[in-house]
């Protein structure tokens, strides 16, 4: 029975570029309990980095409300209150980028435990110790600079560095897309392994379904900057309904013929994604859906609807809510 | 009746650097015959792009060198071609395509100003001007490009991802080559365009006849690609078997680990990884370079480079689990 | 013992450093010319033959006389050496560069690193314009008014150079700082809560570095020509003080008789010009990082 950690309600955030206005993110609701993994899967222009971002202040939202722990934090992190800037923190993409190459690793261990001054300098550099230790690299390496470490390391101490302060929120944007299988693995684990430890929640953004599969609590799939589809993960792989999500699914490469046989029938993906400068109307798969509706699909955008309880779907095939009188009944 | 067309026999190379030199390539085997689709997996930096550079000729050297082996294609050593040749051979003999399209192609050119220069210096004859415009957007039409003749004009700024990425195919087997070396071309695009043009380029190969090196680091994408799959490791090639041999049976034990860790949509978690990380190439472990990370190592692996085996006429290992006399 | 290891890791450190610099081999050409100049420089009074001739000194007895032995570059028609007066005339010229860049370089680094790091918003314009119109003023025309105002000194030269000097740096470190900081190692510092003279400080400047330091050292020639040019025009340096453009100015009415007397000052100039330009390549290498 935890509380909501973190709630999304309505947010939108858009960008004006010479090209036109790029919403990026179009009323996105969606809410984090203690201790869990929320998935968000998308493709390019899907708007799911752009959440992230707006969830951790590096964007402040055009509309709409983030809570965190009930608290209206819906501002650039600027504004924030320090102590909020220890409850959220965030693992970037590309571990190429995201350490300063100029700074030596017990200098970018140290930045958060600096900020917040967590302790003196001594107490800094056993707590650098620690963490490199929990993420079990050798103690030496923060004498090293990043740009000697190979990718995974340095994600490796990416995810040091966003555990220094024991925040409760982390947003972990494709950590391992840039990796191989192998250290793919090491790092997944030892994510799930801190989560149980230190009851941590995760906002965890892929690309990759079979990824999701195997870290997700619930899963939520975005296109064009909706969600449109969100549902527990044994569910959602079990039963997927919204089209676009078929398509995904269907196109994912598997290594064996039980992963085949999982995906839905091949859908065959047509087409290009649209920009998000330029939204198709209605609903903004239509353009590469198959199962197009008629005019209403290009017409209306289709409601968030509760097909099954904690099951929501974006779409008109599935105009009707689940009928909460019938349940138990029967 | 198939023949080879393109053989590496025993390729070493190094890289000179101020802590010393590296020992990158290790002795790599590898055929490819006509028609045939092959991948070659490994992940990142056991030496696919190094080795696919050195049968195009274009690694960088200083600070690379080849230091021994051959590179036969229709049964001529490359290696040893002057420049002349060589020339002959890129574009209308062996073409690639990268990982990147937009740093393959150049943004203050049009599509249409570099296809046309490919065709122009790529192919075997002299054609005239409008010939050569014809096959460019003959290619451009092949590659399922909407409304090629605007595309010809459009500069790569233009284009998505994904079409650029069908440009540099277009480009690529506009010369009609004999071999297509394709360098993770997909690993950039989304999953639902990577689909598209990993079908594109399965067609088209299909229908050229074209021989393919489908270089990945991805298990999933290269059952789609390949007729038969290399696996590499640390600069060898430790596996290469018929596709559906390889993932119903693989014998040696990093693949084995590969495949164990990869995520499965089936879910159950995901294993450990392979305990470890990718060796030092300044200092690498002597005899078979996976021994320090292997589960199943034995005294002879630290002493020689074990041989590679015919476990059968789909599948060869490079372990001494499989035979080899390991040399005490 | 943990000094021993920190000790260690610094001398490794600057071999490997050294390592990097002379790969070019024309960078280790240059930094042997400057370091001579430097060293001839510092030590001129010890190491010039005739060490009173760079002041107030008239003998013409000896005037005009080529190379020899007793004069390697010959004299003037003063009777001054003329090598003393270069050695001498290092001093000046390197002065000139050093209090320029020391005077400029802070300064310019700074704004450019806030008007970058504030693209898009009020501060980058006010402080893009302000340098926008100082580099639209034609640098040696501004030098040459503000000498002529005032009384004509190196002093004053150094100061008019200066003033129209910093843009360049602003506008250098404007164009690494607005594309660095929407890197992703700036945004996690931001999100960490660190504050922004720390993100500028400490993270955005040491990236820039290298082509602050590239730059630095190519223009170390350029205030040097400068300086030399002013002091030609007889705006900068009076005489008797021994600047190598004084000394190239006077002597350029006794070509092509008596040629020592300039070219020998010109082939310093040349010397010490080009041994910050070839330095320049080299720091670039130096401060490149090496991939896996």
């Amino acid at each position: 029975m935890s509380d909501k950690l973190l709630e999304v309600d309505k947010l939108q955030k858009f960008f004006i570029t010479s090209q036109g206005t790029v919403r990026a993110v179009d009323e996105v609701s969606f809410s984090i309990v203690g201790g869990e993994t929320l998935g968000l899967v998308g493709e390019s222009g899907s708007g799911k980095s752009t959440v992230a971002y707006t969830v951790v202040g590096l964007h402040s939202p055009t509309s709409g409300r983030i809570l965190f722990e009930g608290k209206d934090i819906s501002k650039s992190v600027f504004k924030r209150p320090k102590e909020l800037k220890k409850s959220i923190q965030i693992v970037f993409q590309d571990p190429g980028t995201s350490l300063n190459s100029r700074r030596t690793i017990q200098q970018i261990l140290e930045l958060p435990l600096k900020v917040h001054r967590l302790g003196d300098s001594h107490d800094r550099k056993e707590r650098v110790v620690e963490l490199l230790e929990r993420v079990e690299l050798p103690s030496d390496y923060m004498y090293k600079s990043p740009h000697s470490l190979g990718g995974g390391e340095r994600q490796m101490v990416a995810i040091a560095r966003a555990l220094a302060t024991n925040p409760q929120l982390i947003i972990l944007d494709e950590p391992t897309s840039a990796l191989d299988v192998s250290i793919q693995a090491k790092i997944i684990n030892m994510l799930i392994k801190f989560q149980k430890e230190m009851n941590l929640s995760y906002l965890f953004i892929t690309h990759d379904l079979s990824l999701m599969r195997n870290v997700a609590t619930r899963v939520a799939i975005m296109y064009l900057g909706k969600i449109c589809e969100v549902a527990e993960t044994s569910e959602f792989f079990a039963s997927p309904l919204h089209p676009y999500t078929k398509m995904l699914l269907s196109s994912i490469p598997v290594v064996s013929e039980e992963e085949e046989a999982m995906k839905p029938a091949k859908i065959t993906s047509e087409g290009e994604i649209p920009s998000p400068v330029n939204v198709p109307p209605g609903c903004g798969f239509h353009t590469r859906c198959t199962v197009v509706q008629g005019a209403i699909c290009s017409q209306e955008i289709p409601g968030m609807v509760e097909v099954e309880p904690g099951h929501l779907v974006r779409c008109h095939l599935y105009p009707h809510p689940y009928d909460s009188d019938k349940t138990g009944k029967e | 009746m198939t023949e080879t067309l393109l053989s590496i026999e025993n390729l070493h190379v190094g890289f000179k650097i101020y802590e010393g030199r590296l020992s990158v390539l290790n002795g790599v085997q590898m055929t490819v015959r006509t028609g045939e689709r092959v991948g070659l997996v490994g992940e990142a930096g056991c030496g696919k792009t190094t080795s696919m550079k050195c049968v195009l000729k274009i690694l960088p050297s200083p600070p690379g060198e080849i230091t021994a082996g051959r590179i036969l294609f229709h049964g001529k050593d490359i290696l040893t071609m002057g420049t002349r040749e060589m020339q002959h051979i890129r574009g209308s003999g062996i073409s690639m395509i990268f990982q990147d399209p937009t740093a393959a192609l150049n943004p203050v050119f049009t599509i249409g100003d570099q296809l046309t220069s490919v065709i122009k210096y790529g192919s075997r004859e002299s054609l005239s001007k409008k010939e050569i415009y014809i096959r460019a957007v003959g290619a451009l039409r092949e590659v399922q490009l909407p409304d090629p003749e605007r595309i010809f004009n459009n500069y790569p700024v233009q284009l998505s991802g994904g079409m650029r990425q069908r440009v540099s195919v277009a480009m690529a087997l506009a010369t009609e080559p004999e071999l297509l070396i394709a360098d993770e071309p997909t690993t950039s695009l989304d999953v639902t365009i990577q689909d598209q043009v990993l079908r594109l380029l399965n067609g088209l190969v299909e229908q050229h006849e074209t021989s393919v090196i489908f270089i990945t680091h991805s298990l999933g994408v290269v059952r789609e690609m390949a007729d038969w799959v290399y696996v590499m490791y640390a600069g060898n090639i430790i596996e290469g078997a018929r596709k559906e041999e390889l993932f119903t049976n693989p014998l040696h034990p990093y693949t084995h680990g590969l495949m164990n860790a990869l995520p499965k949509l089936t879910g159950g978690g995901i294993a450990e990884g392979i305990p470890g990380r990718i060796p030092e190439y300044i200092d690498p472990p002597t005899g078979c370079r996976f021994h320090p990370r292997c589960p199943r190592a034995m005294e002879g692996c630290s002493k020689s480079l074990p041989p590679i085996t015919h476990t059968s006429d789909d599948h060869d290992v490079a372990c001494f689990l499989y035979g080899g006399e390991s040399s005490e | 013992m943990v000094q021993n290891a920190l000790l260690e890791r610094r001398l490794e450190s600057l071999k490997k450093n050294w390592y990097k610099f002379s790969k070019n081999p024309v960078s280790v050409v240059g930094l042997f010319f400057v370091l001579a100049v430097s060293f001839v420089a510092i030590f001129a009074p010890y190491i010039s033959p005739y060490p009173m001739h760079a002041g107030r000194y008239v003998n013409f007895t000896e005037a005009s006389q080529g190379p020899s032995l007793k004069h390697l570059c010959g004299t003037d028609v003063f009777g001054r050496d003329i090598l003393s007066r270069i050695f001498f005339g290092f001093r000046y010229s390197l002065m000139m560069g050093a209090v320029v860049l020391s005077l400029v370089v802070i300064p310019g680094v700074v704004l450019g690193l806030i008007a970058g790091y504030y693209r898009g918003t009020w501060i980058d314009t006010v402080i893009m314009r302000v340098t926008d119109v100082f580099l639209a003023v034609p640098p040696l025309i501004l030098a040459l008014a503000i000498c002529s105002v005032l009384t004509p000194s190196v002093f004053h030269a150094m100061m008019a150079v200066s003033l129209m000097w910093w843009p360049w740096y602003t506008r250098l470190v404007y164009g690494l700082s607005s594309s660095l900081r929407n890197e992703f190692f700036v945004q996690a510092a931001e999100v960490t809560g660190a504050s922004r003279s720390h993100i500028l400080f400490r993270e955005i400047l040491p990236n820039c570095v290298s082509s602050i330091f590239t730059k630095m050292s190519l223009d170390m020639g350029w205030v040097i020509l400068i300086g030399s040019a002013l002091s030609f025009v007889g705006l900068g340096a009076q005489p008797p003080t021994p600047d190598l453009g004084t000394m190239v100015a006077d002597g350029a009415k006794y070509l092509p008789d008596q040629w020592w007397i300039a070219i020998f000052p010109a082939l310093a100039i040349m010397i010490t010009v080009l041994g910050f330009n070839l330095i320049g390549d080299g720091f670039r290498d130096l401060f490149a990082l090496e991939d896996v």
